[in-house]
């Protein structure tokens, strides 16, 4: 019950989610009421997703109980979902561009007149439902080149057309200017009005406080807190969702040497994910990147490696100018990345680990350009043992735990004794054994007096493992933080700034 | 999902020494056809039906080898066919209506052939134009090429130790072209194996974002590898000149069919990085030999077509089930 008196549209009680042996929702108990909007709040992987993913049915909980609108609700596929009135708008736009705007709104149930599309209906009814959301587009545009807001809008028309109650949106404002955001906002004020709730979910903690009527805090798979009100000071939020006790995981921190090794000179990306970036990383230091999704950290660190085009701005090594325009010449400078996707970057998932080693080290293993299988053999096996990949050469990477794939791209990568290694979220989906043998590895790196820069989503990570850290906040650099000054709160409230 | 697979015993076995690549079940299929044909033909076994069966085979063996390398770093060519008849007429063109010596000739008609393929590799690596896209559209360039050159007459007249090549076995046991071929082979084999360049398509065809990242030059290698498939053609082009002391200009129409059918009955994977040239003689060998058995037993041609299609399907899907099972 409400202060106001009305019962919820929806309730979630003691909702368990388990992946395999994993369980990630830890009994959530969840209202949400009509015309109020709720802000749904966590790190990367508080359980925000997935508790979204249940509602609107796109992955079915393990136990516990739904009530929608007074009836018990367990939406076994999106669809259902929708039919019930439950819209969810992705982050990713999930709109066919080729298409106009009305068939975007009615795709996969187009109104039919005597076995034809009834095409003057569903034109008349998307621009009723433009309409109402105060949208001047014409229906029979083609979506490809709208704004992104406008898109955003066309997905939440969608779901209207469809007698949405609810509207799940994830991460709405990831890709929209301030102008667009406003935009949004006045038409999310216009939805409320028709009492309509809406489940928000956003990193960027500012807009919260504008648009919400309430705070939802998740963490590590439970509702941590709860706030009646958004008027609450930014950094009471980021307690709730970092409020946490670090682990006895992260090796104690080295002090580096004065000598710099590599900088980052003004670095601007030409698309603009990240603009004006400098920093410099000492040798044995361990240079933390943190910020929120859609910072401009992975393409930040991609274009130090050479594997995305800059704009302006130069990397300097030992004092050279080497800014360099592919991996090839990043890797022989001595710079190598560890990419932010394993599978899809990092390993050739079908074949071998000794294959896979040497796809970065063709010139240990051959002489003028002949390889020799016993060198490969010598050398994958020396590589294998000194990092500490559970597995033999011959084993094919996709039969191995994640945590052992990503030993698999450290080993190929630190067999070629490099000067600088960026690690992008190193410890992505790995379990918590491998992580702490990751933990050393990049000490290790350090103690061995390379630079070693991290990325990491996971605050803790940063936190523990980093003698500096640089925060960024949508492209741009909002600070840089001594370890001694350096803690959560105040991490958070650069990344949001 | 914490765990390794139980470490398997690590000794180099006689199957890995002689590995063919993932080819252990084709392999098979030849040897099962081979014994069936010994028992059903009188004719079958025997040197010289051997040696036919190397002669017949020597032109889809050299563009079945290129395709193999386009096939590994995931791409397709279309135009092997096209460029085979291109070289064929520039070959004839320079030697016969130009009068240069048979040597020139040949470089040009290898040229003329590189240049295709560079070309369709340009367009691939550079312009992102889709592999299927670009080596039609070569497909139909070479072909009109190919036309253009005579207006669409054939060639003859070639000096007389030319198509000798074909026809006399040295040593009593080769041809010139069954040489040229075998030698294509061992070399194919050898860079696939033992060069860092040969190891590097299979990184690219097993994902060449990981093998950009890892430093190779994806797109350089990628216009290497469909100008080498193209410049194969064109060897294969100069041999079936010989063989047919002519050229004109409807050869090799839809070659690129059976070059890719021996690719895949080979054990490569169409969505590359897995597969080899061992695989693909093997494949070749099926093809060659089954025709030859077929032509024994004095099957109809049209039969011949419907048993050939046949035995692609099976192929694959063998390799499909070996997949799952894993």
């Amino acid at each position: 019950m409400t202060p106001d008196g009305k019962s919820p549209i929806l309730s979630l009680r003691n909702i368990h989610k388990s992946f395999g042996p994993i369980e990630v929702l830890h009994g959530i108990d969840l209202d949400i009421h009509a015309g109020e909007v709720v802000a749904l709040l966590g790190e990367n992987g508080a359980g925000k997703s997935t508790v979204s993913n249940i509602i609107s049915g796109t992955t079915l909980p393990s136990s516990g109980e739904m009530t929608w609108q007074g009836a018990r609700f367990a939406p076994a596929s999106p669809r259902e979902a929708l039919d019930a009135g439950v819209g969810m708008i992705h982050q990713e736009l999930l709109l066919l561009p080729h298409l106009s705007v009305a068939e975007n709104i009615f795709v996969g149930r187009y109104p039919m007149k005597a076995g034809r599309i009834d095409r003057s209906t569903m034109e008349a009814r998307a621009h009723s439902g433009l309409e109402r959301l105060g949208l001047d587009i014409s229906p029979r545009r083609v979506v490809e080149g709208l704004s992104t807001a406008s898109q955003q809008l066309i997905e939440i028309a969608k779901a209207l057309t469809l007698n949405a109650r609810l509207l799940i949106l994830d991460e709405p404002t990831a890709a929209l200017g301030s102008e667009e955001t406003k935009l949004l906002f006045k038409q999310i004020e216009r939805v409320k009005a028709e009492g309509v709730g809406v489940i928000y979910i956003s990193h960027r903690l500012e807009e919260i406080r504008e648009i919400a009527d309430r705070v939802v805090v998740m963490r590590d798979g439970e509702k941590v807190q709860e706030f009646d009100t958004a008027k609450i000071p930014v950094r009471t939020i980021v307690e709730a969702m970092v409020g946490r006790s670090m682990d006895q995981m992260f090796p104690p921190i080295a002090q580096p040497t004065d000598e710099t090794v590599l900088e980052v000179k003004g670095l601007t990306s030409p698309v603009s994910r990240f603009e004006d970036v400098n920093f410099t990383v000492r040798k044995g230091e361990i240079f933390g990147i943190s910020g929120l999704v859609g910072a401009g950290r992975t393409e930040l660190v991609r274009a130090i490696a050479g594997a995305d085009p800059i704009r302006s701005g130069s990397i300097i090594l030992n004092g050279d100018d080497i800014t360099p325009n592919s991996p090839r010449d990043a890797i022989r400078q001595g710079i190598v990345l560890v990419p932010e996707d394993r599978k899809l970057q990092g390993v050739v998932l079908d074949h071998r680990i000794d294959e896979n080693i040497v796809y970065s080290n063709f010139e240990t293993v051959s002489k003028s350009g002949w390889i020799s299988a016993p060198k490969i053999k010598a050398f994958a096996d020396g590589v294998i043992e000194k990092f500490g990949v559970k597995g033999i050469g011959r084993q094919n990477v996709s039969e191995m735990s994640g945590g052992n794939q990503q030993k698999v791209v450290l080993a190929k990568w630190l067999a070629r004794n490099p000067r600088v290694v960026l690690l992008d979220e190193p410890t992505r989906g790995i379990d918590v054994g491998a992580r702490s043998s990751i933990y050393e590895i990049i000490h290790g790196l350090a103690a061995q007096g390379v630079a070693v820069v991290v990325v990491s989503s996971d605050l803790e990570e940063v936190l523990g493992v980093s003698n500096r850290i640089l925060v960024m906040a949508a492209g741009r650099q909002s600070g840089i933080l001594d370890h001694a000054e350096a803690n959560d709160v105040s991490v958070m409230e650069l990344a949001t700034a | 999902m914490s765990g390794t697979m139980p470490p398997k015993k690590e000794r180099l076995s006689v199957r890995e020494i002689f590995s063919l690549s993932g080819a252990t079940g084709p392999f098979i299929g030849l040897l099962v056809l081979c014994a069936f044909l010994t028992v059903a033909t009188d004719s079958f076994l025997s040197i010289r039906n051997f040696l036919n069966i190397l002669d017949q085979i020597t032109v889809l063996g050299i563009l079945a080898v290129g395709m193999t390398f386009v096939i590994l770093i995931g791409g397709i060519d279309l135009a092997v066919g096209s460029v085979l008849a291109l070289s064929m007429m520039v070959l004839g063109y320079l030697n016969v209506t130009a009068g240069l010596p048979m040597g020139a000739a040949i470089s040009g008609a290898l040229i003329a052939a590189a240049l295709t393929g560079a070309f369709a590799g340009i367009m691939i690596a550079e312009f992102k134009v889709p592999a299927f896209i670009a080596t039609l559209a070569m497909m139909s360039i070479a072909r009109g090429l190919a036309n253009m050159i005579t207006n669409g007459s054939q060639i003859i007249g070639f000096p007389p130790w030319f198509n000798m090549g074909a026809i006399i076995r040295y040593g009593g046991f080769l041809t010139m072209t069954v040489a040229v071929m075998l030698i294509v082979f061992v070399v194919a084999l050898l860079y696939q194996r033992y060069r860092k360049g040969g190891r590097e398509l299979y990184a690219i065809g097993g994902n060449p974002e990981v093998a950009r990242l890892a430093g190779i030059n994806v797109k350089r290698k990628t216009i290497a590898v469909y100008t080498a498939c193209s410049t194969l053609a064109g060897l294969a082009g100069v041999l079936l000149a010989a063989r047919l002391d002519s050229v004109q200009p409807s050869s090799g129409v839809a070659y690129e069919l059976d070059a890719i059918a021996a690719v895949v009955i080979g054990g490569t994977s169409l969505s590359g990085g897995t597969g080899g040239v061992g695989g693909t003689i093997v494949g070749v060998l099926i093809i060659g030999v089954l025709r030859n058995g077929l032509n024994l037993l004095s099957v109809s041609p049209f039969l011949q077509a419907v048993i050939i299609g046949t035995v692609i399907l099976l192929a694959v899907v063998a390799e499909t089930f070996k997949h799952r099972g894993k």
